[in-house]
């Protein structure tokens, strides 16, 4: 299986993979946090039932390595991808018509994914789970201000309460969005398939779909 | 005198080709290993040849100038490929083939070469179906045909408008392949500069790395020209930039006849000039001509008025435009052969009814088409085309009439070779548009790629062998020996020359003085007087040349210039070579027209009894005249007849 | 109406790959916007051969936009500021009085300066050798309407067939990827029945000498099918990867 590492296929591969994991557990997560919406005590439950719990652990650092893959991966091929570049740079380049901003500049808008994500972090996971392992039932924030560590509801009202958390929340969610309209697309081209959906300028529309390419298959 | 003889093998015409294959001496598979050819060019016949002979087991050479095998110029090539395959079931046979080119080359070719081109053209389209080539295909899977000029069966194959490219991809694959194989080695930007011969055998060749523009020397048993036409000695023509008749001058300055240098193609519907900066010239496929109708003004004052800018085409009522190609040829109408369509275009442009600003252009009208079939299936058709003529010209040919005027396209002419397509030099062979071989005074179209694929395919890798049969003793060559330095030294001696002249004109700006040259006096329409006089102008041009000619850079470095001005050099030589043989040639056939040989209603006149031979030139040296010699072309099995497109 | 310009090229010179590349800017005057783009190179060079000057080395071949030959990245695209076309084929009325036209080589690792505006590409043949083809010997192939082609498999395969292997995909790739270059080999033989039969061998080989010789990922930005000259698609490149991935897993 050396040919993940060492294919330009393979690695792009690996990245499909660990990005698609991360976008089914950002679906996970997102269908939790719903139940915050409607009721307060539902959302607690849910919160309660994770919090320390030994397979909460272990698919957090299941998840903590696949991010690390993802990371390292898109490190290690944006270097790559720079020396084949050449050491002279254009001094006038043009983005070409109907090319996304957001496909030319993935490792950018992962970064500042990234940074938010230390962030998200720091106010949720450090303050619930994190606090939890360590044995205290009870998170004391900057301020002073006590929250029991399953109670996210009250953390999240906590927080929300700050208008710049609330903008910070919103870019985050814009680069995520650019982040994965073009990840997901392009993990859908890479396994073969073709995605229809008037142009391949990959941009993502809501009614896009997937055609399989029985075109490459032997008959 | 030197008597010619061509190796025609014996028995009846359809007979020749399998009894050569039946006698001729093969060489073992060990031996193979021990033998080196040398291909120079990977265009159809030299990437074919090349490929086909490290399969089979000699080690082989191949050289290109571009920078990718890919790039030769037959990549170009746009309409199709003939092939016997007959199967439209339109009555379509090898020896009809046979009969359509001889006569399409107004009898100047060899019937036994053309006859085994025919032969082997089926299986060129098999051999190209089996390397991926997409060719056109019906609805059922099976190929497609379309027709072309000159033939009443439906036989040409062709994939799209890039039959050429798809062609040459398919060579370049199985070229590749063999170089995966370590079978060929190849030579990018490398330029043969000149033919070594040892012990009267062709050993060798001394290239120019057009990198390091250093000379380098290579030794072969056999040595193969694969280099394509002199077109380019008009300077604009149809032909890439790059694409020289190098080679084959270097050839025949040590020994190999040059035969039939006048049969130059001119094609009638390509772009017209438009101005002096202009660097070649675009061909708009022939296919054009099936639904365009060409026309000038009836009025000499409506031509004069467009000239100036005055009148648009449009403004000319039916009634006074002159459809000359329907009105002189009733029965082919705008679909006579390229030679009759370009010198009725000349004829009329000549006679003050050219339009466009230089007056040198006649138009080719869809409207008739537009309004009979509907833009859309125009559209579909030629689309492509028009867009391509709109991009260069910036003007919408849906809406006004095209302009196309003639060009050069394709030589027919070449070095001569035998039946076996060796030389006069024992061990050099040449193939495809660099030999003379089978298109006679005039090529059908999409012979081309037929004659190519079918030399370096299918007739070269066994007729190499006849002749390898006995050399398979000879131990491979230093290429220290005298003869190569000698070869080396003197080219070495002749850039040196070259450089030194550090004068004041530009490569270009001399070869644009030879084009006018040649166009003006050995182009479509050629009188002894004219041809006379060209020669006096070459002979001063080279004067003027090797006077005056400025080349910055240096010599052993990369210099663009440099390249140019060697090929340019030959050029000269070539043009003087054409202007002679044009002159000798006392009648009119196919590509070459006398104006003093015409028949009263204007068509070309040949001479069957006096002038029935390929003229083989042989090189005397520097400012000598060369001698000619005759190879008679005896008809044995089909009766000669004048060419009618009237009726 | 084609009228005459004047204009100033920034063109980039480079003796040698090792030697450091410079701008420099020179003024034309006059220039037919009938003339294409190399045709006002030749201007350009024809003036500096009579000033006593090196003229600027660039690619060229066919002039009609098939050989592949030309490049150039023209103010920031490559062939130029037109599309479909090669740079054979750009125009000058594509450009108007007074402009600035910048003019660079292809920049890639894998294409190196040799000097000026040309570069090396031959990394393209290697790849090509690696398995771009069909193995089939001259001779002994059966007959060409032995094996029926549904219709719309060979126009695909043509169409991907029709890639003329410029280099503009590399060029313009901020990865400098070959992805669309070899893809377009492996689906063309990929479709056919012919080239069937050691596709995935083909895409495996090709897909290696490429990694091998230094072009970059593919990231799917599509760049390279907007300024490919002949509008090679990239779903030839979810083709490539659906080949070499059921290979790898089939290994």
């Amino acid at each position: 299986m050396s040919w993940l590492i060492n294919s330009s296929i393979g690695r792009k591969l690996i990245m499909s993979v660990s990005g698609i994991v991360l976008v089914l557990f950002l679906l996970f997560h997102l269908s939790m946090n719903v139940a915050a919406v409607f009721s307060a005590e539902a959302y607690n439950t849910i919160c309660s039932l994770l919090g320390s719990n030994w397979y909460a652990v272990a698919a957090t650092a299941v998840l903590a390595a696949i991010i690390a893959l993802h990371f390292t991966y898109a490190t290690l091929l944006t270097l790559q991808n720079r020396k084949a570049r050449g050491s002279n740079r254009y001094t006038v380049s043009a983005r070409p018509k109907g090319v996304s901003w957001a496909s030319q500049n993935m490792f950018v808008i992962g970064l500042i994914v990234c940074g938010f994500f230390i962030l998200h972090l720091s106010q949720f996971w450090y303050n619930m789970m994190f606090t939890e392992v360590l044995g205290h039932e009870e998170a004391t924030l900057c301020d002073g201000t006590t929250i029991g560590t399953t109670d996210g509801a009250a953390f999240i009202e906590y927080y929300f309460s700050h208008l710049w958390v609330v903008v910070a929340y919103l870019i985050w969610y814009t680069a995520l969005w650019f982040h994965l309209t073009h990840g997901i697309w392009s993990a859908f081209k890479l396994s073969g398939g073709t995605m229809r959906y008037g142009s391949n300028d990959g941009k993502l529309s809501p009614t896009f779909w997937l055609r399989s390419s029985s075109s490459a298959s032997p008959e | 005198m030197t008597t010619i003889n061509s190796k025609i093998p014996e028995g009846q015409l359809a007979e020749k080709w399998s009894n050569y294959k039946a006698h001729q001496k093969l060489v073992n598979p060990a031996n193979k290993r021990r033998l080196d050819i040398i291909v120079v060019g990977t265009g159809l016949a030299g990437a074919s040849a090349a490929a086909s002979l490290g399969e089979m087991g000699f080690k082989v050479l191949n050289f290109c100038i571009q920078d990718s095998p890919r790039r030769a110029h037959s990549i170009a090539a746009q309409g199709g490929i003939n092939a016997a395959k007959n199967y439209q079931n339109d009555g379509d046979s090898v020896y009809r083939l046979f009969y359509d080119t001889i006569k399409g080359g107004d009898y100047r070719a060899r019937e036994s070469n053309v006859h085994r081109l025919a032969e082997v053209s089926n299986s060129i389209i098999d051999q190209c179906v089996a390397q991926g080539v997409p060719f056109a295909r019906e609805y059922g899977g099976l190929l497609d045909n379309r027709s072309f000029g000159g033939a009443q069966v439906s036989r040409t194959f062709y994939a799209r408008g890039q039959t050429g490219q798809q062609l040459l991809l398919g060579a370049y694959s199985a070229l590749s392949r063999a170089v995966n194989k370590k079978q060929v080695k190849l030579y990018t930007r490398y330029e043969m500069v000149d033919l070594v011969i040892i012990d009267e055998r062709a050993r060798g060749i001394i290239a120019r790395n057009l990198v390091t523009g250093k000379l380098e020397r290579f030794a072969a048993h056999a040595v193969v020209i694969c280099t394509g036409g002199y077109g380019n000695t008009f300077f604009l023509s149809t032909n890439a930039m790059a694409s020289n008749g190098s080679a084959a001058l270097q050839c025949y300055r040590k020994g190999a006849y040059f035969a039939n240098p006048c049969m130059a193609q001119i094609h009638p519907t390509c772009i017209p000039v438009h101005g002096e900066f202009q660097s070649k010239l675009t061909l708009m496929s022939e296919s054009l001509r099936n639904d365009g109708r060409i026309w000038v003004p009836k009025k000499l004052e409506d031509a004069k008025a467009i000239r100036e800018g005055k009148l648009n085409p449009t403004d000319i009522k039916e009634g006074d435009r002159d459809y000359y190609l329907e009105r002189r040829y009733p029965a082919f109408g705008n679909l006579v052969p390229r030679d009759v369509a370009s010198r009725a275009a000349k004829e009329r442009c000549d006679a003050g009814f050219g339009v466009g600003n230089t007056g040198l252009a006649v138009y080719l009208d869809f409207a008739d088409a537009i309004n009979r079939l509907g833009k859309k299936v125009v559209e579909e058709k030629y689309g492509n085309l028009f867009q391509m003529y709109e991009k260069i010209v910036d003007d919408n040919p849906y809406e006004t009439p095209m302009m196309i005027y003639p060009a050069i396209h394709y030589t027919m002419g070449g070095i001569w070779v035998d039946y076996e397509l060796m030389t006069s030099i024992p061990g050099l062979f040449a193939a495809g548009e660099a030999n003379f071989s089978d298109h006679g005074a005039n090529r059908l179209g999409a012979s081309a790629l037929m004659q190519g694929l079918a030399d370096g395919y299918f007739v070269l890798p066994y007729t190499i062998q006849n002749y390898l049969s006995d050399q398979i003793g000879v131990p491979r060559f230093s290429t220290d020996s005298p003869e190569f330095e000698a070869a080396e030294k003197a080219v070495s001696d002749k850039l040196t020359r070259l450089m030194n002249i550090k004068g004041k004109h530009s490569v270009d700006s001399i070869h644009k003085k030879l084009g006018h040259i040649m166009w003006d006096y050995v182009g479509m329409a050629r009188d002894a007087e004219g041809l006379k006089t060209a020669i006096g102008k070459i002979e001063e041009l080279k004067k003027d040349f090797w006077t005056n000619l400025r080349i910055p850079g240096n010599k052993d470095d990369q210099n663009v210039e440099l390249e140019k001005a060697l090929r340019l050099a030959d050029f000269i030589e070539m043009g003087e070579l054409m202007a002679r043989d044009a002159l000798n040639r006392n009648e009119s056939c196919g590509g070459h027209f006398r104006v003093e040989y015409q028949t009263p209603e204007g068509e070309a006149l040949r001479d069957d009894e006096h002038y029935s031979y390929v003229s083989c030139w042989e090189y005397q040296g520097e400012n000598k005249a060369p001698v000619m010699y005759k190879e008679p072309l005896d008809y044995e099995f089909v009766k000669r007849q004048t060419r009618n497109y009237k009726s | 109406m084609d009228k005459n310009i004047n204009i100033k090229v920034k063109i980039w010179r480079q003796r040698s790959p090792k030697e450091k590349g410079f701008f420099e800017t020179y003024n034309l005057e006059n220039i037919s916007q009938g003339s294409s783009f190399l045709e006002m190179l030749d201007i350009l060079n024809e003036k500096l051969i009579n000033e006593g000057k090196e003229p600027v080395v660039f690619d060229h071949d066919c002039r009609e936009g098939i050989c592949g030959m030309c490049s150039l990245y023209i103010n920031g695209h490559p062939h130029g500021p037109d599309e479909d076309v090669t740079t054979c084929q750009l125009h000058m009325r594509k450009f108007h009085d007074g402009e600035t036209i910048t003019v660079e080589p292809w920049r890639s690792a894998g294409f190196p300066v040799i000097r000026d505006l040309m570069v090396n590409r031959s990394a393209f043949d290697e790849i090509m050798q690696a398995g771009g083809y069909v193995s089939v010997n001259t001779g002994g192939v059966p007959d060409a309407n032995s094996t029926p082609i549904a219709k719309d498999k060979a126009e695909m395969a043509m169409d991907a067939a029709a890639c003329i292997g410029c280099g503009a995909c590399v060029a313009t790739c901020k990865n400098g990827s070959a992805m669309l270059f070899v893809s377009a080999k492996v689906s063309q033989l990929a479709l056919l029945p012919q080239g069937r039969i050691e596709a995935a061998r083909r895409a495996k080989a090709m897909v290696a000498k490429m990694d091998e010789l230094g072009f970059g990922n593919c990231t799917n930005t599509g760049a390279c099918e907007q300024e490919c000259p002949k509008s090679i698609s990239i779903t030839n490149i979810a083709r490539l990867n659906r080949e070499f991935l059921s290979a790898k897993f089939k290994d």
